[in-house]
């Protein structure tokens, strides 16, 4: 079982060093599309024992728990794991056409597939220690791929962003070391019983500092702006991985530590979360409606739905979990795709300030389709996953008479709409400024191919979600089960231990 | 640096230090030691030969590119960990092999713990030497 876990993590380290060492040759970037395509194999796999064992947990190493590094999958890690397989093929596919030699060269696939490791690193690990570790691989790498080109504005975003991710590195490692001297302990599972010994209000303040910590990673209010500062920088298919799958780990870091560990206190915590979620689905899309820039726009929206994702686990009810982990999955598939067809946009109509670009709705009717389905999603129009998710929340929030973080949910919804209609107004309504008729034509067909291909298959998963949304939503709600009882998952990690008592090693 | 006294001190260092480096990654497998010390005084033979001779010299003598070197670690590494599936283990459990063993001798022991040393070795030696050579040459 334990090759099942190793694997998503194993084969993108593999490809990042054949792929880096052929950097030079056409046949790198081939072996990052066959390494993704490889991931997305072995991460079905998981999937399948997964859903077919419930908990799947194994020990690296042969070193049992809480001693060795345990890696376990759970429904929601199995299914954070497939959809960065889909998503890192997809932009693997995508780089075929948008990452230039001097890139490669320096060594963008590598880079690209290790941060890829990181993530289902972090999925996948069942140590609070070996989970700082992989969020180590993430800052180095996507630093790496930040600043790849080393343009101006690429070091001053990639800067910022790194500053601030260490002060959340070093919070994170702090409250490490304060929960490994409370407990003794920092396997998660051990650690879900390990805490009930511990004082409970030095544990409320270690607590604290996890939610500050992964609220840098997943962009929370207020702690977000080092977001809008980097992402609209580097190149396309770097902006699309970051959007679609870094600030979503920081989510799902607070999504397992919030329901294994720190269930202590949830008046306290959740209170804070019940805010946080609010003000950040505000904060962003107010940001998002002074900016200008497509990609910008963009990045301020990933913070306003972060905060719809972190409703669902303020709200700690059976159905607000549930429209968590569904609005997890659909928002990397609309996220990773709009940045990707920003690419498009830009290639083809000359940038992404939206004041000099225009008329990609007459020339290029297909993209401007293409660009509808995701776009729309995210603003929570049916029949489109994202007015399923959206749906799930807002009655959730309705159930435990939130009224108020309701409505701000709904508002935040029609908010997101002016700013796709801006994006849409000035990209692709409005004639170009310069007279220029943009056409996916002027595109090589190999470039249109690796290019749209992606675009399609990510709208068509986005479409699928939303007409079928039922297999979806009844596996989200087995995984928000598996989040709010954890006694499975605890369970697989002392099966995966054998002989070793889990309950006794904890004293 | 321009200094012959340097340059020629540079010619018994270097090799030296490349000894030492071999030493320390040996002797880390059950004293004090190990690939990543053994890679970090492996590299300062090469860093003084840059320093001495200049960077395009220290590169051709080095061959092949740092970084290909600090890939190369990894790979060998993650090869390590990877060899225990021939032995139905978990990833990265530790693979051995005695030599001559007899009843009350052990004999010589090698193992998958050693190559995943040799890969770490490898990565350092290469990935320090990348960052000295690149911060040598914008100096």
């Amino acid at each position: 079982m334990s090759w099942l876990l190793a694997l998503p993590i194993a084969l993108p380290f593999l490809t990042a060093t054949l792929a880096f060492l052929l950097r030079h040759r056409p046949a790198g970037r081939w072996i990052s599309v066959w390494g993704s395509a490889a991931l997305l194999i072995a991460s079905a796999v998981l999937m399948a024992a997964v859903l077919d064992a419930g908990v799947v947990a194994g020990h690296m190493g042969g070193w049992p728990a809480p001693f060795g590094i345990t890696l376990v999958a759970d429904l929601l890690s199995a299914v954070m794991v497939v959809i960065t397989a889909i998503i890192a093929l997809a932009v693997s596919v995508y780089a075929l056409a948008d990452v230039d030699e001097a890139m490669e060269a320096q060594g963008y696939h590598a880079l690209f597939q290790v941060l890829i490791a990181g993530v289902t690193g972090a999925f996948l690990t069942g140590d609070l220690f070996n989970l700082y570790v992989w969020f180590e691989v993430m800052l180095i790498s996507s630093f790496g791929l930040l600043i790849l080109g080393g343009r101006a504005e690429q070091i001053d975003g990639g800067v910022k962003y790194v500053a601030l991710n260490l002060v959340s590195t070093i919070l994170f490692l702090t409250g490490i070391g304060l929960l490994y001297g409370m407990t003794g302990t920092l396997n998660m599972a051990d650690l879900a019983t390990a805490v009930d010994d511990a004082d409970q209000g030095l544990l409320t303040v270690v607590a604290t500092a996890f939610m500050i910590a992964f609220g840098v990673k997943a962009a929370l209010f207020p702690l977000f702006f080092w977001l809008p500062a980097s992402y609209h920088t580097p190149a396309f298919s770097v902006s699309a991985v970051f959007a679609g799958l870094l600030t979503k780990v920081g989510v799902y870091a607070l999504i397992r530590m919030f329901t294994l560990i720190f269930d202590h206190d949830i008046a306290f915590t959740h209170t804070i979360l019940l805010w946080v979620a609010g003000l950040t689905m505000v904060t962003g899309v107010l940001g998002a409606a002074a900016q200008t820039d497509f990609r910008k726009i963009l990045s301020f929206h990933i913070v306003s739905q972060i905060g719809y994702m972190i409703l669902g686990l303020a709200l700690l009810t059976p159905l607000a979990l549930v429209g968590a982990v569904f609005y997890l999955v659909h928002h990397i598939v609309v996220k990773a795709n709009l940045f990707l067809i920003a690419g498009v946009a830009s290639r083809i109509a000359g940038g992404t300030e939206l004041a000099r670009i225009g008329g990609l709705y007459k020339t290029a009717p297909l993209l401007a389709i293409l660009f509808l389905v995701p776009a729309f999603s995210l603003a929570g129009f049916p029949p489109l996953s994202g007015f399923w998710a959206k749906f799930i929340l807002v009655k959730a929030a309705l159930e435990v008479e939130g009224w108020i973080i309701a409505g701000v949910a709904l508002l935040v919804g029609l908010l997101t709409i002016y700013s796709m209609t801006k994006i849409w107004a000035q990209a692709f309504w409005e004639p170009h400024p310069e007279g220029v008729d943009p056409r996916l034509s002027s595109l090589t067909p190999y470039d249109r191919l690796a290019m749209l291909l992606p675009i399609g298959a990510l709208a068509v998963i986005t479409v699928v979600i939303g007409l079928f949304p039922e297999p979806f939503a009844a596996f989200a709600e087995d995984a928000a089960a598996q989040l709010l009882d954890p006694s499975a998952y605890i369970e697989a990690v002392a099966v995966a231990n054998g002989a070793v008592d889990i309950e006794g090693a904890a004293e | 640096m321009n200094s012959v006294i340097l340059r020629a001190g540079t010619r018994y260092l270097a090799g030296l230090l490349l000894l030492v480096s071999l030493f320390m990654l040996l002797r880390g497998h059950n004293e004090p030691g190990g690939g990543f010390i053994g890679g970090l005084i492996g590299a300062t033979g090469f860093v003084l030969y840059a320093v001495a001779c200049g960077t395009r010299d220290a590169r051709a003598a080095l061959r092949v590119a740092p970084e290909t070197i600090a890939i190369a670690g990894l790979l060998i590494a993650l090869g390590a960990g990877l060899a225990a599936a021939l032995f139905g283990d978990d990833l990265f459990t530790g693979q051995w092999l005695f030599i001559g063993e007899t009843e009350d001798d052990k004999g010589l022991p090698l193992s998958t713990v050693l190559v995943f040393d040799i890969g770490v070795y490898v990565a350092v030696f290469g990935s320090v030497l990348s960052l000295v050579f690149t911060m040598e040459e914008e100096v």
